[in-house]
């Protein structure tokens, strides 16, 4: 096959959204995104334009009304959930139900997919478990309970749940909604560095735009009317990232590459 | 990097010592006192000095403490499964109503027998009869508030459904109570006070065929329940086939709690008390360590019940709920003031 070919993640003219009883919503249509390997990718849009309709979509939490999703040149519809499992794992906002669980359980539960009908972990486990904990710097909290954690804590122990299940593509639903700055841009040297370091496909939804344009290799913008995916100095080069928020308030400055207050504020 | 799973091996040898501890007291104890080592001997199938000692060790002493341990292992058990499913600290077979629902079961099949006709009511007094009759009410009640559950994510609401699906029952009792005879009404009635005495071997062989179908389908959950703990849509991304957990579930606690509420009447708290105080004990969520914990932590608070129920050197025996409610909401009570949060 054509190296070119090598998508981690392809649709072709999917469209997402809901179906109820009457009527079909559709969120956005004739989605064709082409992801290849070891990208960060950040989704971006404001409230409601639809990103957790895509990500689920893509998750298989809920089913495309029409197109096709392929995960590694497989079509997700093919994919049972446990193959599914091995190739694409999540970082979720909601909160965990309260368990006594420690940090390490927590993370080991990631080898679910792996380990036999009663959970126990290989040789092998342990090693993914161990190089999870590495890569996030999280070895020092393996003993304490996960209710313990800051949330900054939690969010990359809950990075290295994801790693240890060892997957291609990582895809995390507003990762940085409850942490501070410092967190914030920690979070995402850490998601940078595993895209670049360890090849993960990692796909963000987030509404911290102005550190996306600094880090990510890809930026999908979902925008009412339509959807681009694009390097990020392509976007900026076709002035595509004015439509992003259709508000008076806050413009795109091309030269500081950032957005900013407009003027008429 | 070392496994930091903790190895509970120390604590599951000294649980099951003061299992086997609690075990011989039970048997001990009784309004006939009979010296443990003609206890002994009359088990190992000795010479005893007095006939009518082997008689109330072997046909009343000993299936009774058995049914204690049946009983106090399944009834923890469906609390940790639906504490884990419903990610609620306050579940149980008693809380949801799954207990309401056996004896739904068992009073349709009581007081509803003389309507059926003759033939209903043989089937109405064996003990398979209640068995089914109860498996089938707590099925159906369990059902009921598991697909309420779906739609309402709120564990407070769920509880409260639970609530409210034990009123209903209730209330269909009560009618069914109006128009069942005085004879009927007392048959009833002492099954619903609980009891673990009375049991014939054959009862017993039921009781104890039908634990262990439960407990069964509980191993093969043991994985999934673990990944529950992260919730449903992580347990999904890893590969968890949510929807066969949650029937397993269902099935399992029908079972246990069916056919334990049909032998041994509603028996209240110990299904919400013990595995709290296992997680307090053990302080894991793993239930690969909790489902063997609370199963014989179950089973020694149960034959403390019964102990204390047997009111030592006297010659009554007090309702075996009396003794399981007293024991289980102060605990409950000195749980949620002293940790504030119940973590499960």
């Amino acid at each position: 096959m054509d190296l070119k070919d090598q998508h981690i993640i392809k649709t072709s003219n999917l469209s997402i959204g809901y179906t109820s009883k009457k009527n079909v919503n559709t969120v956005a249509a004739d989605l064709n995104i082409e992801l290849g390997k070891g990208k960060l990718v950040c989704l971006l849009g404001k409230n409601g334009i639809g990103k957790s309709t895509l990500l689920r979509t893509l998750t298989k939490v809920q089913p495309a009304l029409s197109g096709e999703i392929f995960i590694n040149n497989t079509n997700l519809k093919t994919l049972n959930s446990v193959e599914l499992a091995k190739s694409l794992s999540l970082v979720l906002t909601e909160h965990l139900p309260e368990s006594n669980l420690s940090v390490y359980e927590l993370v080991a539960l990631g080898r679910q997919p792996y380990t036999n009908w009663v959970g126990n972990l290989s040789e092998t486990d342990l090693k993914f478990i161990d190089n999870a904990f590495e890569q996030t710097n999280t070895k020092h909290l393996i003993n304490a309970k996960y209710y313990e954690l800051s949330d900054g804590q939690l969010q990359k122990v809950l990075i290295a749940r994801a790693l240890a299940q060892n997957t291609d593509i990582i895809i995390l639903d507003e990762p940085t909604a409850h942490l501070d700055i410092h967190h914030t841009i920690e979070t995402f040297a850490l998601l940078k560095k595993l895209a670049k370091d360890f090849h993960k496909t990692i796909i963000v939804s987030t509404h911290e735009v102005n550190l996306a344009l600094q880090l990510a290799d890809i930026l999908w913008l979902m925008t009412p009317s339509n959807f681009m995916a694009d390097t990020t100095e392509n976007l900026i080069e076709n002035d595509r990232l004015d439509q992003l928020f259709e508000s008076d308030l806050i413009s795109f400055n091309k030269t500081l590459k950032q957005f900013t207050l407009s003027n008429s504020y | 990097m070392v496994n930091p799973t903790k190895s509970y091996r120390n604590t599951f040898l000294i649980l099951l010592g003061a299992l086997l501890l609690i075990f011989i007291v039970n048997i001990s104890l009784g309004s006939v006192y009979i010296p443990l080592k003609q206890l002994f001997l009359a088990f190992v199938d000795g010479e005893v000095e007095k006939e009518s000692w082997k008689s109330i060790a072997l046909n009343y002493r000993l299936p009774k403490a058995i049914t204690a341990i049946i009983v106090g292992s399944g009834l923890s058990i469906s609390g940790l499964l639906m504490q884990t499913l419903f990610r609620n600290p306050l579940a149980g077979p008693y809380v949801l109503g799954i207990s309401s629902g056996a004896s739904l079961g068992v009073a349709i099949l009581i007081l509803g027998a003389s309507f059926f006709g003759a033939t209903a009511a043989g089937f109405a007094f064996s003990s398979w009869g209640h068995a089914i009759a109860a498996s089938l009410g707590a099925f159906l009640v369990l059902s009921a508030v598991m697909l309420a559950a779906i739609k309402v994510r709120n564990t407070m609401s769920i509880l409260i459904i639970g609530l409210m699906f034990g009123s209903l029952t209730a209330s269909v009792i009560s009618v069914l109570a109006y128009f069942s005879s005085a004879n009927q009404l007392q048959q009833y009635l002492f099954w619903s006070f609980g009891s673990l005495g009375n049991l014939s071997w054959n009862e017993i062989l039921v009781l104890l065929i039908i634990f262990v179908i439960g407990m069964t389908f509980v191993i093969f959950i043991i994985k999934p329940l673990n990944s529950l703990l992260l919730g449903e849509n992580y347990a999904k991304s890893m590969g968890v086939n949510v929807k066969r957990t949650r029937n397993f579930t269902l099935i399992a606690t029908s079972l246990l709690t069916g056919v334990i509420t049909a032998f041994s009447g509603p028996i209240a708290f110990i299904g919400l008390a013990v595995p709290h105080l296992t997680k307090l004990l053990f302080s894991t969520s793993n239930h690969k360590i909790l489902v063997p914990a609370v199963a014989i932590s179950g089973a020694i608070i149960m034959l403390i019940c019964d102990s204390i129920a047997q009111l030592p050197t006297s010659e009554y025996t007090l309702p075996i709920n009396a003794i399981t409610s007293l024991f289980g909401a102060p605990i409950i009570i000195w749980l949620l003031v002293r940790k504030r949060k119940i973590t499960y």
